[in-house]
């Protein structure tokens, strides 16, 4: 390893673009392109709320133009039992929100794309298409909390049992807690 | 099994007590490092707190070969047959030492996805608390088996509840109904 | 054949010699010598077999099933859920302050950085700055838990590679960084120390000495590591060119830290996007070329040199001031006050049994832990206990580089390939 390798960083923006200001320019690029979307800016980060069917194409879209090299994660949300939902205007809140984080080197900056699912139609489009590494992260939305990839390959559980019944993180799905005994209590096994 | 098929008499005593002090002082444990009681259990065979002075730190990869299984961690669901397999494999005599509050009782994890309890499972023979116990508080509960093998106490224990201690309830009901619904 | 054993087994023998050995006891099948290669389209190209859940190299309980080319892996597929512990479930029963005790056992090589970034997540929520203490002291037991963390690397490593000693040798220098951290947090491992607000207790008196006590010895170590390893031809023939890997495909399946630096990707969080006081000390960014375990073991260990540069320069540098933020609604007053003042005494009962409420709003952010980019999503409906607690786990996708990594590699090399990939699997299953 030579002394002038330590030298050559990747080019990034000079201050990480982490604030974005109301015209942040990729949410702008993918309000314009997809009717509907609505921007929210999140204790200073970008996100974008689209409607599910696009998803995949976002995903694309922002990988293929705007340079974001990288899925960090995607995640889902079960809202039943929300006290205050927060919302922003122009979003219709359903049971179930996918959230899917990206990340730009090239540009140092990220976006959040939201999208809401209802309950009783549970799908959304895979993004394994453009990004391989949904792969792990889209099963395990599955298996926790039940909602559908169309298009992911092997959308098997990962992290519970084959044979589990049920998705363990959805609200509606109880802890399962063993209620605690003392001292001269019949033991609850 | 060998040792407790002979009649105890003033005669096997001393060979009994012979036998206990050879199980005592070569336990092989069983690599069953499973989550952070892990971290620590390597800490306790490594140079500082060392597991060689009671001739334990050859951990044996195949249970075939070990005595002590040491549940360091939470057993999970899927991990729960894997573990009652492991436990089979092992040749009598053997023991097991439950390591860290999770492998107890569940610990902190009262929920769907952990066994509130490895004696669930497999029969414990001592139980060390911590989250995760230091290496020191692991020592400890090696040093009670180790007194609980020289007095044969463990034996007699076993011999009496005849099941070997754990009931494993399975209720296939539920098992068969969910796998023809699924 | 069939022997029947009887009583009179001493003249068993005899008789067999003498009289039963001339009768042909045979069934009807006959035998056939036949002899050439085995015909490869009746046997099949591939085998599958299994490795782990409970094996000696497998870094936890991950479970691969390899399909095997004689000694040549074909594909692999990780299986995990091993250890799933629900945490993202327990995490909503549990309110904002008892929150750090279950996302420390995550990652439970580097506790404290999963403790950091559920704080920050939380105070970001919030709305809350902690005060420049407080991030230098964070930034401290961060680096500390990250040598830690990549000094259990090495010891592993080595092991699983065949050079057992390195076990010895690098828990001797974890357990001297366990017993500086056990002095200011409490514990050695699972600190729960850095809560939403701050931390739970400020630096010992003398920490300074003992932190670069540890410095000295620690550095030591790396040296003697270095000494034995990185210029041994063994070493250098079990790892280098073993599980290579490219930027392109680091990025694709989502991969960060060390296995994304060894690719010629200098991306480290610390410096792209820096949090704490990152941007206030002097670090360097270690990235090598080819891509392979060789050069993800060099990596990590001159990340161990470049923590002990910031650990130096935190206790050089480290302001005076609140060790947390005086926010009441947030911070437990001090245990003297709850004698003297009935309000202290109600903020401490509210906020130990009910927690404090947190506005209603979701954010993700992230942090460079020593595996990758650790991130977590919080979700909350202003109550006092979080909707969603999702932990991005590095390993969790880092896993994934496992199967390109070991195309054409020997069974011997995929140790190799789980080794330096170097997966924690409490965070890996959660």
């Amino acid at each position: 390893m030579s002394d002038d390798a330590r030298e050559n960083l990747p080019e990034v923006d000079a201050a990480p673009d982490l604030d974005p200001k109301p015209d942040d320019e990729v949410a702008a690029a993918v309000l314009e392109r997809f009717a509907g979307s609505v921007f929210h800016s999140s204790h200073g980060q970008p996100v974008v709320y689209v409607g599910r069917e696009v998803l995949a194409e976002v995903a694309a879209m922002l990988h293929d133009e705007q340079q974001f090299t990288m899925l960090v994660d995607v995640t889902a949300v079960d809202h039943l039992l929300d006290g205050e939902r927060h919302c922003p205007a122009g979003v219709v809140p359903e049971r179930f929100e996918v959230v899917a984080n990206f990340l730009s080197h090239p540009r140092n900056r990220r976006l959040r794309v939201v999208c809401e699912v209802p309950a009783d139609d549970p799908e959304v489009p895979s993004l394994t298409g453009t990004y391989p590494g949904a792969d792990f992260a889209e099963r395990e939305v599955y298996d926790l909390l039940g909602i559908r990839f169309r298009g992911h390959p092997d959308l098997t559980r990962i992290l519970m049992p084959d044979d589990w019944v049920g998705h363990p993180l959805r609200k509606d799905a109880a802890p399962s807690r063993v209620p605690v005994t003392f001292k001269g209590d019949p033991s609850p096994r | 099994m060998g040792l407790e098929s002979l009649g105890h008499s003033f005669l096997t005593a001393p060979l009994e007590d012979l036998v206990r002090w050879a199980r005592r002082n070569s336990v092989f444990p069983a690599t069953f490092g499973l989550a952070c009681c892990a971290i620590e259990m390597m800490a306790t065979g490594a140079a500082h707190y060392d597991l060689a002075r009671y001739g334990m730190e050859v951990f044996r990869a195949s249970p075939r070969q070990a005595d002590l299984m040491i549940v360091a961690g939470r057993v999970s669901q899927k991990m729960a047959p894997v573990l009652r397999q492991v436990y089979d494999q092992m040749v009598e005599p053997k023991w097991v030492i439950s390591m860290g509050v999770c492998a107890s009782s569940g610990g902190m994890f009262n929920n769907y996805a952990i066994v509130q309890g490895v004696d669930q499972i497999v029969p414990v023979d001592v139980y060390v608390p911590g989250c995760p116990p230091g290496p020191e508080t692991l020592m400890h509960g090696i040093l009670t088996l180790h007194e609980q093998i020289r007095t044969g106490a463990i034996l007699a224990r076993r011999e009496a509840s005849a099941s070997g201690g754990a009931e494993i309830q399975i209720d296939t009901a539920d098992l068969v109904a969910a796998r023809s619904g699924d | 054949m069939s022997t029947q054993i009887d009583d009179e087994s001493e003249d068993r023998l005899e008789r067999q010699t003498t009289e039963g050995a001339q009768e042909i006891h045979g069934s009807s099948r006959e035998v056939v010598v036949t002899g050439g290669p085995w015909p490869d389209d009746e046997l099949g190209d591939t085998m599958i077999i299994n490795m782990g859940p409970q094996h000696p190299s497998t870094h936890g309980v991950l479970r691969l099933m390899m399909e095997l080319d004689s000694e040549e892996v074909v594909r692999v597929k990780p299986v995990i859920g091993y250890l799933h512990t629900g945490m993202e479930k327990t995490g909503e029963e549990l309110t904002y302050v008892q929150g750090g005790t279950n996302v420390t056992r995550m990652d439970y090589a580097s506790p404290l950085s999963n403790e950091l970034v559920f704080s920050l997540a939380v105070e970001r929520l919030l709305d809350l700055e902690v005060p420049p203490r407080a991030q230098w002291m964070r930034m401290l037991l961060v680096e500390l838990s990250r040598m830690g963390s990549h000094l259990l690397f090495q010891a592993t490593n080595g092991m699983d590679l065949g050079a057992v000693s390195m076990m010895l040798y690098g828990w001797r220098e974890r357990e001297e960084v366990l017993r500086v951290v056990e002095a200011i947090t409490g514990l050695r491992m699972n600190n729960n120390f850095i809560r939403p607000g701050g931390l739970a207790a400020d630096l010992p008196d003398g920490w300074q000495d003992a932190v670069l006590d540890v410095c000295e010895v620690v550095e030591r170590g790396v040296a003697e590591y270095d000494a034995l390893l990185s210029e041994n031809p063994i070493w250098l023939e079990r790892t280098v060119g073993v599980g290579v890997t490219t930027t392109q495909e680091c990025l694709d399946l989502s991969i960060t830290g060390p296995i994304l630096r060894s690719t010629g990707f200098a991306w480290d969080l610390r410096k792209a996007q820096p949090y704490l006081a990152y941007d206030q000390v002097d670090f360097d960014v270690i990235y090598t070329e080819n891509g392979d375990v060789f050069d993800r073991y060099r990596i990590r260990l001159y990340e161990i040199l470049e923590s002990i540069r910031i650990v130096r320069q935190c206790v050089e540098r480290m302001p005076d001031g609140d060790y947390r933020v005086q926010d009441k609604k947030v911070t437990p007053p001090p245990r003297a006050r709850i004698d003297e003042s009935m309000e202290a005494l109600i903020h401490h009962f509210k906020l130990f049994t009910e927690g404090f409420r947190v506005p209603a709003g979701e954010t993700y952010v992230a942090i460079e832990s020593p595996r990758g980019e650790i991130g977590c999503y919080l979700v909350s409906d202003g109550s006092g206990r979080p909707v969603r607690v999702h932990v991005r786990g590095p390993s969790f996708y880092n896993l994934q580089s496992m199967s390109p990594m070991m195309q054409g590699a020997l069974v011997a090399d995929a140790v190799a390939v789980i080794s330096s990939v170097d997966p924690i699997m409490g965070e890996v299953d959660r």
